[in-house]
């Protein structure tokens, strides 16, 4: 505004006193009418003061109405724009970085799980080796246990049976001998043939 | 009256509608101020009223205040930085009314104003006055660097710098004459070419038929006005941009 007024008061005299004075003068004083076809229109002198201060006038007031009203209002309108539009690619960045978060989570919490899974059916595989083993261990050793009586009583079956044999033997000898040689002979005599040739 | 209907420069009349006389001073309200009060009361409507409803997202309307706004913006930060935008209404301003003006003046029997070289001349003496003041106010003397490019060897230097003055100096006059030569001499050949249509159209059957081709060309030269209009306001703004610049940065 400081520059259109200055423009105003300095341009407008400066163009009367220069051109107006002196062709606009010279002009009026020989023909009158020569205004409306004598001189071409736009370089008629005698128009420039009134067609300079109706443009100071009315560019001064479009001016002064662009700068206070219009300006602020569009540059207002677009500057809200762009920051809602920041705004809005801000909240798309964050909300992606939470979806990318709940994605690590769930797959960490996966892992886990997993991991944790294995560790059980691991552990349960384990016991059940060992729970195994233990059965077969106690049957085992119960298996053993009458092995053993078994060979026991075999043995102490054939220890008597062998004890016997010597007695059955002495009889048969003795018999045989009777039968044979027809005289007795001791017990201790045969018992002591028996043992030499069981021998 | 005949004549003055084909009269190609009947178009740029001044005609006073209120008469108004201040110390000897010829100050009445005429065609052009008018024109100038409708340009002013157009632009200033449309960027108030399709910005109204500050919609987040924009209809048309609003759309194209808003192209507007930034079209312009981005021109004065690419041309002189971001301290240039202490001058964007200026700029803006500039843009919108030489646009309007020069869109109003393609509406049969409007007054355009652009095509005054006052009014020209008138704007960009504001342009170059805002470039001095400000030169002077921000860098002092220091202005005057404009005039002293560097680099140039010392006994080239009172040449150049004369042709730098020079330069300077007609740089209203070129910015001025640019923008109302362009509208004068495109509605004076637009109007030669609608009074064609009408002249041969006088003349019988023969004239209608041989009217087709300079209506056609009025056609064509129509949509070629409203190119210029948009192209002028554009580069009168582009070069405001570009002495603003000068204002800012005077070193080269």
């Amino acid at each position: 505004m400081f520059v259109t007024s200055a423009f105003a008061q300095e341009s407008a005299p400066s163009a009367d006193t220069s051109h107006a004075a002196t062709e606009g003068d010279t002009h009026s004083g020989t023909s009158v009418p020569a205004e409306a076809h004598g001189t071409f229109p736009p370089f008629d002198p005698a128009t420039f003061p009134s067609q300079l201060l109706w443009l100071a006038i009315t560019f001064g007031l479009f001016y002064l109405f662009l700068k206070r009203v219009v300006m602020p209002r569009v540059g207002g309108i677009i500057d809200v724009r762009n920051d809602r539009i920041t705004q809005d690619l801000d909240q798309a960045a964050k909300l992606k970085g939470e979806a990318d978060a709940a994605v690590a989570a769930y797959e960490q919490e996966l892992a886990e799980a997993k991991t944790k899974a294995n560790a059980i059916g691991q552990q349960a595989n384990d016991a059940a080796k060992a729970e195994a083993e233990t059965a077969r261990k106690k049957v085992e050793a119960a298996l053993d246990a009458k092995l053993g009586e078994a060979e026991a009583r075999i043995s102490s079956i054939k220890a008597n049976a062998m004890k016997e044999v010597g007695s059955i033997a002495e009889d048969t000898a003795s018999a045989i001998v009777e039968a044979l040689v027809g005289g007795k002979t001791s017990k201790a005599e045969i018992a002591a043939a028996v043992k030499s040739v069981a021998r | 009256m005949a004549a003055d209907k084909v009269d190609p420069i009947h178009q740029f009349h001044i005609n006073k509608l209120i008469p108004i006389d201040i110390g000897g001073y010829d100050l009445s309200f005429t065609n052009s101020a008018l024109f100038m009060v409708t340009t002013v009361v157009v632009a200033a409507a449309f960027l108030f009223l399709t910005t109204s409803s500050r919609s987040l997202v924009p209809g048309r309307l609003q759309s194209v205040s808003e192209m507007a706004y930034e079209f312009v913006g981005n021109m004065l930060r690419d041309a002189a930085g971001t301290q240039g935008m202490k001058f964007f209404p200026l700029v803006f301003s500039l843009f919108m009314f030489v646009l309007v003006a020069n869109l109003l003046g393609l509406f049969p029997y409007f007054f355009t104003i652009t095509s005054h070289i006052i009014v020209t001349f008138g704007l960009a003496v504001l342009v170059i006055a805002t470039v001095v003041i400000y030169g002077f106010m921000k860098h002092g003397f220091g202005f005057l660097k404009l005039f002293v490019p560097h680099g140039v060897p010392v006994f080239l230097l009172p040449l150049v710098v004369l042709i730098e003055v020079i330069s300077f100096v007609s740089r209203p006059v070129s910015l001025s004459v640019r923008l109302f030569a362009n509208m004068l001499a495109g509605h004076i050949t637009l109007k030669v070419f609608s009074g064609f249509v009408v002249s041969l159209s006088a003349l019988g059957a023969v004239g209608v038929a041989g009217s087709i081709l300079p209506l056609a060309m009025a056609v064509a030269l129509t949509a070629l006005e409203l190119l210029v209009a948009f192209l002028q306001a554009y580069v009168f703004a582009v070069l405001t941009c570009m002495y603003l610049n000068d204002a800012l940065h005077p070193g080269h």
